[in-house]
């Protein structure tokens, strides 16, 4: 199955988002969801369509259609690969699995006391890991000042 | 789009909805699911929204991009100068314990600080993208 419109692809990549948060919520990442709503289905779909709109929609059409194998290949190999590797995890939800053992019971046990508020997932994002968000943040300002600096300049060099 | 005066009011009664929600989605972050990174989403969309119903220029000049690049390089600085205020009480980097009066009043002022500084960041880079975008279609 080959998708050729840009702008069906960009709708699905959106659809795809809007899906994956739906399954978040299932799994109670109530603000995983709310992000993969708010940016993937989003604002990343608005910027795909802008995108679009600037390098035009359509792709140029002269390539032949054949499969090619060694792509191929390489995607069905690491696929099997991944598939096995996961026989070795834990079962979804195991209370037993690492995952949950690690430092996740100081989290659900101490952060009321530790540091306040009922929601332990803005206690571990602000606090705990404290300095993996101001990373987080500083990735968004790099970006940030990388597209003004790409895209942004044209005006004033005309005026 | 803008030319269709149903989607144009619709929109006008919606936009001023968002941004509200973006504000309790920013400070109720503490209690419910939510917190800086999506309420920055949240009110980035009620601007573009806005650019999208009322034209490019419009939205700009009621957010110039100046404004914006000082807002988004204040937000990084806010959060770090949070870091660096508890550095400067004697505790670690970005131990907010010490900035208020107990352990507890100190996390909440600090949470406080760097989801607002989080929240604008992230709204004055994704409006920035936006009219970055959007500028040069326009040409």
């Amino acid at each position: 199955m080959r998708l050729r419109s840009l702008f069906a692809a960009a709708m699905l990549t959106g659809i795809y988002s809007l899906l994956s948060a739906a399954f978040f919520v299932l799994l109670d990442a109530v603000d995983v969801a709310f992000t993969e709503a708010a940016v993937g289905a989003g604002i990343t779909t608005v910027l795909m369509l802008g995108t679009l709109a600037l390098t035009g929609a359509s792709p140029e059409d002269h390539e032949p259609h054949r499969v090619q194998i060694l792509p191929l290949g390489v995607v069905i190999i690491t696929g099997a690969m991944l598939v096995y590797a996961t026989g070795d995890m834990p079962g979804f939800g195991d209370p037993e699995a690492p995952a949950n053992h690690h430092v996740v019971p100081r989290y659900i046990n101490e952060s009321a006391a530790e540091v306040g508020p009922p929601n332990i997932v803005t206690s571990v994002l602000a606090s705990y890991r404290g300095y993996d968000t101001l990373g987080e943040v500083t990735v968004i300002f790099t970006a940030g000042v990388g597209v003004i600096l790409l895209l942004g300049r044209r005006r004033r060099e005309k005026s | 789009m803008r030319r269709n005066p149903i989607v144009r009011e619709i929109s006008d009664l919606l936009i001023p909805a968002i941004l509200l929600f973006g504000l309790y989605v920013q400070f109720h972050g503490d209690y419910g699911p939510g917190g800086g990174f999506q309420a920055g989403v949240i009110i980035a969309v009620a601007i573009i929204l806005y650019a999208l119903i009322h034209g490019l220029e419009r939205a700009r000049s009621l957010i110039p991009d100046r404004v914006l690049r000082v807002l988004m390089a204040l937000g990084v600085l806010l959060y770090a100068g949070v870091g660096f205020a508890s550095l400067a009480l004697g505790a670690e980097f970005l131990n907010y314990s010490v900035l208020g009066k107990n352990q507890i009043a100190g996390q909440h002022l600090g949470i406080f600080l760097i989801e607002f500084g989080v929240g604008t960041t992230v709204a004055a880079v994704l409006i920035s993208l936006f009219y970055a975008f959007a500028g040069r279609n326009s040409e």
